[in-house]
């Protein structure tokens, strides 16, 4: 047997997990299908955090406006302007990619604990905004987006997504594309220089690079990913409201990939279908889940800073992108 | 009623939520200058002091006074217990890295939320005020109680001000404060230190809450509006600059109870936070501030 090659290793184990993944579809029961059909799309957002935090270092607290930006975005004009899924995904991503930039721009003139906090309030004023237009968004009730809406159209046919394997798959989809996005930028100079401004700004600086313009990038594309999936969301699920503006939206992106393990390409998913199945069973026992999530927070940042995908790169496989 | 009479009822209103909300403030500005922590539980231990308060006030019978009392001597102190040991236990193992205590301090307001549901329930409950009379002004009476808020806020401001620039313990803090590892080299137990200060912002945040709670209810919610509030007093008046923190809270305080006269509260708060994150955009040293070191 040949040795292969990190490179080939870690590229093998992504195809190996979508692989998983799509056999999961006919292997798993209804219940379990759905979850992780949720899970999928929600990993995306963390993901797509991953790239800001993680592989930048920048930590936000607001990340939610793009998630909801793309949720909106989708789910007002299905809504209101009865577009079909395709141009309203488009404007989710639009939606979301052009507050990135707007909001990368101003909060960026910060660093550290400031930018934590103008991040928060950015993501606040978007969160009152959707409750100020309430007639639009109807606030915190929300809207649900019919089912005869969230068909996806193409050349050879229509795709159902209220169907659960339909959904699922697509859900699937999203998540192989970017998680190979996120394993191209990993390796790419365009990442590596990411992490390196995360490690030291001073020097990146001083070599000549443009620390504010790859920092702007980095925002800007973690905006996009998480507007894809606030819009995937949408039309998926096919409810659109104020919660997931919430500060709480804020910090879940943040509790999945600090428990999967930050700064790695499957940590985002490790951590988000961790929780979501801690939260589960906790549930079936106690209803006060969010205890759990602050024990859980505190645990992780206490005893493996690092994560899980984390954890396993430092003890067993050097080679994990 | 004409305008005049109006505007002085919003500002009694104003000066009511300042003087509550510098108290607040001051607690996460004590915090953040001495330790360089963003407490983000800060707006739990306020919650928690006030659903403490009720509880305290409900143990005994008698006048309502004595029940505010015991709230109010109580009440702060059991909050600051929690805060030291959740110190002692979480934030000094974390060695105060920034991002660290920022996750580590999220996981406590989520501990402290559910305890607060899971015990308290979902009610909304008041405390009775330990008086009632009312100040008869010529347009409209007026709650002495409020009166009385602002007054002993003020006189906690003092005290607090008294403890940091004329006794032995706010010389310590402040020597921490300036150079952690020179007052290590000078033999001050910096890490009991900063539970000290810990307990005493989470203290802080427990006495605010205990006023507040006969004028507005207690309920496991009520920490976040606060919150959000102290960091914005805490930012425009400075990072670690009390004066400024004092003059913020009146000025937030002041405009947020004018403006919510006129404006849908909601709107109100759109516009205070939009403006307050422009001048961290373009001021981050804040409105009275020094630039950093």
């Amino acid at each position: 047997m040949t040795r292969l090659s990190p490179s080939a290793k870690s590229i093998a184990l992504h195809v190996g997990v979508v692989l998983l993944l799509l056999a999961l579809n006919v292997l798993l029961p209804e219940y379990h299908r759905g979850v992780l059909a949720r899970v999928l799309v929600l990993a995306v957002f963390a993901m797509g955090y991953n790239l800001a935090f993680g592989y930048t270092g920048l930590l936000s607290l607001g990340h939610a406006m793009f998630f909801a930006a793309g949720l909106y975005g989708a789910g007002l004009t299905v809504y209101h302007l009865e577009w079909s899924v395709w141009p309203a995904f488009a404007t989710g991503l639009v939606a979301g990619t052009a507050l990135a930039l707007v909001v990368g721009f101003l909060a960026l003139r910060t660093t550290g604990v400031a930018f934590m906090i103008v991040t928060l309030m950015f993501a606040q004023v978007f969160y009152l905004t959707t409750l100020y237009f309430t007639t639009y968004t109807r606030g915190e009730e929300g809207l649900v987006l019919p089912q005869a809406a969230r068909v996806l159209a193409f050349p050879g046919g229509v795709l159902n997504l209220s169907d659960p394997s339909t959904r699922y798959l697509v859900a699937l989809a999203l998540f192989a594309l970017v998680l190979a996005v996120t394993l191209f930028l990993a390796r790419a100079p365009f990442g590596r220089s990411l992490v390196a401004i995360r490690e030291n700004e001073e020097r990146m600086r001083m070599l000549g690079y443009d620390v504010f313009a790859n920092k702007l990038a980095s925002v800007v594309l973690s905006g996009l990913v998480c507007a894809a999936a606030g819009a995937a969301y949408a039309v998926l699920f096919g409810y659109v409201g104020s919660g997931f503006a919430a500060i709480q939206y804020s910090i879940l992106p943040l509790l999945w990939v600090l428990v999967g393990g930050a700064a790695t390409t499957l940590g985002p998913l490790i951590g988000t279908l961790f929780m979501f199945y801690v939260i589960d069973t906790a549930s079936s026992y106690t209803t006060a889940h969010l205890l759990v999530v602050g024990l859980v927070l505190i645990g992780v940042i206490l005893f493996f800073p690092k994560g899980i995908a984390g954890t396993v790169r430092e003890r067993w496989l050097p080679w994990l992108p | 009623m004409a305008f005049g009479p109006y505007f002085l009822l919003a500002t009694l209103e104003g000066l009511v939520t300042a003087a509550v909300l510098s108290l607040m403030a001051l607690g996460l500005s004590l915090v953040f200058g001495v330790m360089r922590v963003v407490n983000v539980a800060h707006g739990e231990f306020y919650m928690l002091g006030a659903v403490l308060a009720w509880w305290f006030s409900s143990l005994v019978g008698g006048h309502p006074a004595v029940g505010f009392l015991l709230a109010l001597v109580l009440s702060p102190l059991v909050v600051a217990a929690i805060a030291f040991v959740a110190e002692r236990l979480v934030l000094s193992r974390l060695n105060y890295e920034p991002e660290a205590t920022i996750v580590a301090t999220i996981g406590l307001l989520y501990i402290i939320q559910q305890l607060a549901l899971t015990f308290y329930g979902p009610e909304a409950r008041p405390v009775e005020a330990p008086f009632n009379h009312r100040i008869s002004l010529p347009w409209f009476g007026y709650s002495a109680y409020k009166l009385s808020v602002i007054g002993f806020s003020i006189l906690m401001m003092l005290a607090t001000w008294v403890l940091l620039t004329r006794t032995k313990i706010g010389l310590v803090m402040r020597a921490t404060q300036f150079d952690r590892e020179t007052a290590q080299a000078f033999g001050i137990p910096v890490g009991r230190v900063y539970a000290g200060v810990f307990a005493l912002g989470a203290g802080l945040a427990a006495v605010a809450a205990v006023l507040i709670v006969p004028i507005q209810q207690a309920h496991y919610l009520m920490g976040l509006d606060p919150l959000l509030l102290s960091f914005i007093v805490v930012i425009i008046g400075g990072l670690g600059s009390l004066r400024g923190t004092v003059v913020a809270a009146v000025l937030i305080g002041l405009s947020d109870g004018i403006i919510s006269m006129f404006f849908s509260p909601t709107l109100a708060k759109m516009l205070a936070t939009l403006i307050v994150a422009m001048v961290l955009v373009f001021r981050p040293q804040g409105l009275f501030g020094a630039p950093a070191r």
